[in-house]
């Protein structure tokens, strides 16, 4: 499927990223490695052979470019590292690197391009490379899109390959024999009988310079890569000492919390602080910006209860007081004079439709903002004191760190330190500089002294970047068992304008995002249009688990699902016979074999199946549910998915599981609603996930059919919607229209 | 006001409404209990008071009778509980925020219910949240527990 009809028109993300960044880029300067960001900080005695490996007395350090919210992604890139450089996984240490340009993310911006994934011509690999090029140049050090694997894949292995050349190099020169008579095993190069340890090698190896493309290992001779691995942080997260933002502590820190205006985007017209100026701890109480204010306190606890005694008067909002509002909003957006994107324009839909006007089958869907709800509620720590700042914070964009702290503070970017900690769950929201930057004014308006920033659950619930609101609407002939032609419309608010908008940038072009995972599958129907409308800017919304595929996975999967029962075919047989690239038809084979798809159930089971290929992972889902009594129960859920390359097998079923779990928590109950201009849920109560007691068994396969090696945060949470879903019309009959669940059918 | 904790008394000096798990974190600098929601809906913020399960985000320091222990005081990385073990056994954690709350309520589960099955372990561990979704593997880590500490109780008996 190599189609793209109107590329002039759309301007690609990756050029406008470039040009709104300010970028003037050559390919001199893009093919210039960063410096080393860690020479800078090292000791006497350490040594940095590359800006990914630090090695001392106490033995080697993996320094990985991507932060670690729960993926296992430092296990992974550690022992691609390990896998090379030829040290045993129980000495291998992990540590996150500092906010630098040398770790900017190559594949961040590759799933934006208007190519589907599946798409392998020469054209849509030459605009992936592009993307390359501005990521690089605007050092974006971002953890996300499911791309830690696929971007570090190579890095990792040839900076690990790499050290060990100049480790055997200087054991060479020191023992005056060829190098090519030197191996390496478990962290010594071995010569006969004489074994060498890296540590007491590092200090000469750093003479010789490493070889920029060393040779990698064959696959089949991997030791650690493709087996499953102790996590490197599974002990600490086990025992209570992983280090989150939460838990740093420095002498004489103090603890602050913010409260914001509610009615997102509006001012602050006034406060009165008079009565939590005197409650017990609070130290100090500041207008942050004119948007809401900050209490320092000696105690979080104290901080929290003064917030709660503040009253406000806050300006409103500029978007529709009510989430009916918004729907209305969205809804008017399908009238909108242009498309934001026309993705998919296959065969002639109109033509079908004129041909048979009395067999057009139409129907709406309806999803809502979701919100992030980390567990770990936002929260950094800043500390500004002599010319210098430090900043601690579960990022997944450390560098735009650095410029939030220049700007804020007025300070050169090396007077800035960025310490990355593991995150209490990221899920795209930690992507966002907001509470970083408040974190960043309290320090400065009470410099010399630490200051710890947490936000209430009540703040977190109230003040996210939710997952866009979104209508879709469809209309299709089905003939012959199969579809005829088929007219997809999505409308949804832009992640990517919201996004830039917060970094002050502006986003020209269309947001592949509307229609990710809808305009892309892999389903040849030979008439077939996705148009995608951009809702006006409502809420603030963000990147969340799986972006536009979390919504538009529902849409197509559930409306696929729609024209087979039309269509008189089973689901499964019905997207077999309409997909047609290979490592999808097998992923979808392998769930049909798993599930034992066409089994006869038990009374009142149904078994549904959903297909989403996002990340470039396709991924099949397939659920088993009981309508019991007490309400509808999962019974169990079979996933399928292709990475192409499976690197740690029970991480990827870690992820796969998790991702299903999320899929499932928003599907059955997820929803924030706006009512008076302010977004309702406020804690777990009233917008809560997925509990053990309804969380199924859940089995997992892995193929590696596919021809790149593929991220696995995300592609496990689209399917889970649209499988619930497909599931509870064939054991109901009842086909919900509308997400969440939970608003139109009970569950256990 | 004076508090038990992991076995070592401190004088801490706080307003009494303060909630246990405050002062646990920010007088005492002990991180293992987190902060979730404030209002007992997760279960990040469990610890024991007396050997049971409580939400010390929602039990005022003026009200905790007893000595209260938190994850730092139910095993080390070098000297892990049985729990704990059975935790990295099935490599159970992803971002790891509410593990200690999990941890400390399948502890308690298991101490009244050295066999629970899985109805019992469902509506326990339910009032401990995890957006990971790491439940089925907490499920399998709860019972390679149960089984290896009622060895321990066997051999304890025999000796």
């Amino acid at each position: 499927m190599s189609k793209f009809g109107k590329i002039t028109r759309r301007s690609l993300l990756v050029s406008s990223v470039a040009v709104t960044g300010g970028v003037a880029f050559g390919y001199y300067k893009y093919k210039k490695p960063y410096e080393n960001p860690l020479k800078a900080d090292a000791l006497e005695d350490e040594v940095v052979i590359t800006p990914y490996i630090r090695i001392d007395q106490s033995g080697v350090t993996v320094i990985t470019p991507r932060a670690e919210m729960g993926q296992g992604v430092h296990s992974t890139l550690a022992a691609m590292v390990a896998e090379e450089l030829d040290i045993s996984w129980q000495d291998i240490r992990v540590e996150h690197g500092p906010a630098s340009r040398a770790y900017y993310n190559g594949a961040i911006l590759e799933d934006g391009v208007p190519f589907a994934a599946t798409d392998a011509s020469f054209m849509a690999n030459a605009v992936r490379d592009f993307t390359h090029i501005p990521t690089k140049l605007l050092g974006m050090q971002i953890t996300g899109g499911s791309t830690s694997t696929p971007d570090g894949f190579e890095k990792m292995r040839i900076a690990g390959a790499a050290a060990r050349e100049v480790l055997i190099a200087a054991a060479a020169a020191k023992l005056d024999v060829s190098p090519s008579s030197l191996s390496t095993e478990n962290g010594f190069v071995v010569s006969g009988d004489k074994r060498l340890p890296y540590v007491d090698l590092a200090v000469d190896a750093q003479k010789f310079d490493p070889p920029t493309s060393p040779l990698l290992k064959d696959k089949n001779s991997w030791k650690l890569l493709g087996k499953s691995l102790p996590r490197v942080d599974m002990i600490e997260k086990c025992t209570g000492t992983a280090l989150f933002s939460l838990d740093v502590r420095l002498p004489h820190m103090r603890y602050a919390t913010v409260k914001m205006n509610p009615h997102l985007g509006g001012e602050m017209i006034a406060f009165d602080a008079s009565k939590a100026e005197k409650m017990p701890g609070v130290e100090k109480i500041v207008s942050l910006d004119s948007k809401g204010i900050a209490v320092v306190a000696s105690n979080t606890w104290y901080a929290l209860n003064a917030a709660k005694a503040i009253t406000f008067d806050w300006d409103k909002a500029d978007f529709p007081i009510d989430t009916h509002g918004m729907f209305a909003v969205a809804s008017s957006s399908f009238h909108n004079k242009s498309p934001d994107s026309e993705f998919r324009e296959e065969g002639d839909v109109e033509s079908v439709f004129a041909e048979f006007p009395d067999q057009i089958f139409e129907a709406e869907y309806r999803v809502p903002y979701l919100a992030h709800a980390t567990m770990e509620p936002m929260n950094a720590v800043a500390f500004l004191s002599g010319g210098v700042l430090n900043v601690w914070a579960g990022s997944q964009n450390p560098t735009q760190i650095l410029k939030e702290g220049e700007s804020i503070t007025g300070l050169p970017r090396e007077n800035i330190r960025v310490h990355t900690t593991y995150m209490g769950g990221g899920f795209g929201r930690r992507t966002e500089m907001d509470f970083i930057k408040y974190a960043i004014t309290i320090a400065k308006l009470m410099e010399g002294i630490p200051i710890k920033t947490t936000w209430s659950r009540e703040e977190d619930m109230t003040h996210d970047v939710y997952r866009p609101l979104a209508i879709a609407r469809f209309s299709a002939v089905v003939g012959g068992g199969k579809p005829r032609a088929v007219d997809l419309k999505i409308a949804a608010q832009s992640i990517r304008v919201s996004q830039m908008g917060r970094l002050g940038l502006t986003f020209p072009g269309a947001d592949s995002s509307i229609v990710q995972a809808a305009w892309d599958q892999p389903y040849d129907i030979e008439n077939f249009n996705v148009t995608g409308y951009r809702v006006p800017e409502l809420l603030p919304v963000g990147s969340w688990r799986s972006v536009g595929a979390s919504q538009n996975g529902f849409f197509h999967e559930s409306m696929i699902d729609e024209l087979a029962h039309r269509a008189g075919v089973d689901p499964m047989t019905f997207r077999l016979q309409l997909v047609t690239h290979g490592p999808s038809r097998k992923v979808l084979d392998a769930a049909a074999q798993l599930s034992e798809w066409g089994r006869e159930l038990p009374p009142n089971h149904g078994l549904g199946v959903a297909f989403t290929l996002s990340f470039g992972v396709p991924t099949a889902e397939v659920i088993e549910i009981a309508n019991t009594e007490d309400g509808i129960k999962i019974v169990k859920v079979y996933a399928v998915v292709d990475v192409g390359t499976a690197l740690d097998p029970r991480n990827i079923e870690a992820q796969v599981i998790s991702g299903i779990n999320f899929g499932l928590s928003a599907a059955m109950m997820g929803e924030i609603t706006v009512k008076d201009g302010k977004v309702e849920q406020t804690n777990f109560h009233d917008y809560d996930a997925i509990r053990m007691y309804q969380a199924p068994d859940i089995k997992v396969k892995i193929l590696e059919n596919g021809e790149k090696i593929r991220g696995i945060g995300e592609p496990g949470t689209p399917p889970a919607a649209p499988a619930l879903g497909n599931a509870i019309f064939a054991a109901t009959g009842q086909r919900i229209r509308e997400l969440p669940f939970n608003k139109h059918i009970a569950f256990v | 006001m004076q508090i038990s904790v992991n076995g070592v008394v401190h004088d801490v000096n706080v307003d009494e409404d303060m909630p246990l798990l405050w002062v646990l974190r920010d007088e005492l600098a002990i991180n293992g209990p987190k902060f979730g929601c404030g209002i007992a809906m997760c279960g990040a913020c469990t610890v024991h008071v007396n050997g049971m399960a409580v939400r010390s985000c929602s039990i005022p320091i003026g009200e905790v009778r007893g000595d209260v222990t938190t994850i730092e005081g139910l095993g080390t990385p070098d000297a892990m509980h049985a729990v704990q073990e059975a935790w990295v056994e099935h490599q159970v954690a992803q971002c790891g925020y509410c593990q200690p709350g999990q941890i400390m309520s399948a502890v308690s589960l298991l101490r009244m219910n050295p066999a629970p099955g899985d109805e019992v372990i469902d509506r326990v561990m339910s009032a401990n949240l995890c957006r990971c979704g790491t439940y089925p593997r907490i499920r399998a880590a709860i019972k390679t527990a149960a089984k290896k500490l009622r060895g321990q109780r066997v051999e304890e008996e025999d000796s």
